[in-house]
């Protein structure tokens, strides 16, 4: 967040200060080649499945959503930019060091293999994917659970119009908290 | 809003011109067009309607960037707020802590930032009534008198009796939902509409606080819990920061402005760059310069009275700058005053976790989006801190529970589940999920003397006007008060039952926010007894220009934990019900 704001024509593309809070429009190019976005995808798949609770994660935008974030020409997503893509190399780096492949053309057994080998395997080589690993499923889930089915995938039951006054916490749930 | 003027249109002449439309401007215009005076007003922004431009229901996923912060927009896509800390075209000068050397100022994170100040102004109408916490605190007879109790500060020319009529009407005209408590220093109102009741991690905190001796009782806000005056109550969705297109909350723009138009008797233009006020060879006000930032050009309006609510530093700003042969140092600045007693709010906070609450029964606790319940100052938490060297007190306040998932959500759960994926990951995320609390606090600064603010030498916005820079510092009090707020952030989550995200920290001064980031700058033009201790008597009547009034906190002479505006809006309500009145004689 630290910076001096550029103004004029020089200036990149930026939301600006007085948008219309009631669309969303991207003033910036989307800068993830096919590739990557194929890769994210499938990795975001992995790291977060259909469950129960909810769709998979590139089925709600998540995808989208991360190319639009890195793709922002603002201080922290130019950091997550940077650190996205390189993320993105290292996983096809091990993955061609494992299968002489790129992630992305795996065996879905074959990711789900490294996914839980960089996540549980202190090697090394799997260290240095681990905090791409992180980042990316971390910004994932945050595009993820601010999406209304995310709400239901989380448990967020909230924006909805009450009439009359708001309910006090039911007793299960103040029973839950050793409350009553 | 129909009613709009514009530089072509308007008249020559008002009974009185009142610059800002906000919590001081707005209740300004409301109270004069209501008794039939032809009142212009003036507003630096746009025309914002919040009946029409509130993101009501909006999911983070409907904004860019899922609604964070971007330094065009600080505090998030949908916060209501235009402006932030920089305004295009219109810098302000700040000092650099680290080698004392001066910039303009950046946008930056207010609690690691080396400048000294930081300045959240709202270009739009209705100002930053628009997005604030609507947190609704009576000052007290000690906060009137500080210097009289304990010898720091600077007591009022008034007292609790003088204000508080005026509180009981500012609660009848907007609504402030509390209780009635009891607890000295902390007034009740006699008009608390009921308090939405507390969510389960406030009562775990309300269980806590009662194992430490701290109260935590119902908070105070200016949101609706039962119809009032034709506007709604609060239907419980939306967070007010964005606004309220119902009107259930306090914001100028919904409660005050539409029903000062309706009279008649107020002109509004939007885009007017207040540069001076203009004196005659009397040395009585005759109106104000303005730039109409539409056309770019400089007009000049008349009127009997000219009444400053543009916000204290913007106010302060105003009369710096009108300078003539008979007030070479801006009006209102015989006596050296003007732009002195700077304070702000201090302000720190803490995270932590209520464990007990994992996998707890899914609920709605979105309730009127910000707290429910708070932490009041007490005089026995008072002898506590004074024996840490902090004089002034502080109150403690929070957010937490199962609010609407941003993009900070992911970031505390992630913070806890360390290496997993899948459907794991997903079963921890439901887990740890509305389990976090973050509590902040907000305390009294002292005024001092190197906290001030002057014009800048050399610089001036892209309007021409010279801008304002800042000197600032805290001072011990203000440091060591903050190392109790994190004693007491620290007890308060532990009695609850609670684990801390991070240690205590050793140096108090490492997290406490910037001066003026909690946006409650003060004092800058105070009030004063005798004309030769202040810029206005107590009705906000400049001592050298008596037909000018300053009605913001600019007046304030001093800065307890409380916040501001409702006791801003007071004071304006008497300042103006006293120029009727003498207008009458």
């Amino acid at each position: 967040m630290n910076q001096t704001l550029v103004f004029g024509a020089d200036a990149p593309a930026t939301l600006g200060f007085d948008p219309d809070l009631l669309k969303k429009e991207i003033p910036w190019p989307r800068l993830l080649t096919k590739d990557e976005k194929e890769t994210l995808s499938q990795l975001v798949d992995l790291l977060i499945p259909a469950d129960d609770h909810g769709p998979v994660a590139s089925e709600v935008g998540v995808v989208d959503f991360l190319d639009e974030w890195i793709s922002a020409p603002y201080p922290s997503q130019l950091k997550d930019r940077d650190a996205m893509r390189e993320g993105i190399k290292r996983f096809d780096a091990l993955a061609q060091h494992r299968h002489k492949n790129d992630f992305r053309k795996l065996e879905a057994t074959q990711q789900m293999a490294l996914l839980e080998a960089i996540a549980t395997n202190g090697s090394e080589e799997n260290k240095r994917v681990f905090s791409s690993f992180k980042l990316i499923r971390d910004r994932a889930a945050a595009g993820y659970y601010t999406t209304r089915e995310g709400w239901k995938a989380i448990g967020y039951v909230g924006n909805m119009p009450i009439a009359g006054n708001f309910p006090a916490p039911t007793e299960a749930a103040l029973k839950h908290a050793g409350l009553l | 809003m129909a009613h709009l003027t514009t530089s072509r249109t308007r008249a020559e002449s008002y009974d009185a011109i009142v610059v800002g439309s906000g919590a001081a401007g707005g209740m300004a215009a409301w109270v004069l067009a209501k008794k039939g005076a032809k009142i212009l007003m003036l507003e630096a922004g746009r025309n914002y309607d919040a009946v029409k431009e509130t993101p009501m229901f909006q999911a983070f996923s409907d904004a860019p960037l899922r609604g964070a912060g971007f330094p065009e927009k600080p505090n998030g896509f949908y916060d209501a707020t235009i402006g932030g800390w920089n305004v295009p075209g219109e810098p302000y000068t700040v000092q650099r802590k680290s080698d004392k050397g001066w910039q303009d100022a950046i946008v930056d994170n207010r609690v690691t930032t080396d400048q000294n100040f930081m300045w959240w102004r709202a270009r739009m109408l209705g100002g930053r009534t628009n997005h604030w916490g609507r947190v609704s605190l009576r000052m007290a007879e000690i906060d009137f008198k500080p210097k009289s109790t304990d010898g720091l500060g600077f007591d009022w020319p008034i007292g609790y009796d003088d204000v508080s009529p005026w509180y009981d009407q500012v609660d009848q005209l907007i609504g402030i939902y509390g209780s009635k408590e009891g607890i000295a220093n902390n007034p009740d109102s006699d008009f608390f509409q009921p308090p939405p009741p507390p969510r389960v991690y406030e009562q775990l905190l309300m269980r806590g606080g009662k194992k430490l001796g701290i109260p935590v009782i119902p908070s105070r806000m200016a949101i609706l819990t039962k119809p009032l005056n034709g506007r709604p109550a609060c239907f419980y969705a939306t967070a007010c920061g964005r606004g309220c297109s119902i009107g259930a909350n306090f914001q100028s723009t919904t409660v005050l402005i539409p029903p000062a138009l309706l009279t008649g008797n107020l002109d509004i233009i939007t885009n007017a760059m207040v540069r001076e006020v203009t004196v005659d060879a009397s040395g009585k006000a005759t109106g104000v310069h303005f730039i109409d930032k539409q056309t770019g050009k400089e007009e000049h309006v008349r009127a009997t009275t000219v009444i400053l609510g543009a916000s204290s530093l913007d106010s302060a700003r105003i009369l710096m700058n009108s300078k003539s042969a008979l007030f070479p140092n801006g009006l209102g600045n015989s006596t050296g005053h003007l732009g002195r007693w700077l304070t702000d709010s201090t302000g720190s906070s803490m995270t932590g976790r209520l464990p007990v609450l994992e996998n707890s029964p899914i609920a709605n606790e979105d309730g009127t989006s910000s707290m429910h319940t708070y932490a009041p100052w007490t005089i026995e938490r008072q002898k506590e801190a004074s024996k840490m060297g902090a004089p002034r007190g502080h109150y403690m306040a929070w957010s937490g529970g199962r609010g609407m998932p941003d993009m900070g959500t992911a970031g505390e759960v992630s913070s806890l589940v360390g290496n997993a994926w899948g459907k794991k990951y997903k079963e921890e995320a439901r887990r740890y999920y509305g389990t976090f609390v973050d509590i902040h606090a907000r305390g009294e600064m002292i005024p001092n003397e190197k906290s001030f603010i002057e014009l800048d030498p050399v610089k001036k916005d892209q309007y021409g006007i010279p801008v304002l820079r800042f000197h600032f510092q805290w001072s011990d009090h203000e440091i060591k008060q903050v190392g109790h707020m994190q004693k007491s952030f620290a007890e308060l989550i532990e009695a609850s039952g609670g684990v801390l995200t991070n240690p205590v920290p050793t140096d108090p001064s490492k997290v406490m926010t910037a001066g003026g980031s909690v946006n409650h700058e003060m004092g800058v033009a105070r009030m004063s007894a005798d004309a030769k201790d202040g810029v206005t008597n107590s009705f906000g009547q400049l001592w050298d220009c008596p037909n000018v009034l300053v009605v913001d906190g600019a007046v304030f002479c001093s800065n307890p934990y409380k916040n501001p505006t409702i006791t801003i809006m007071a004071l304006a309500w008497r300042a103006c019900e006293e120029l009727i009145k003498r207008s009458k004689k």
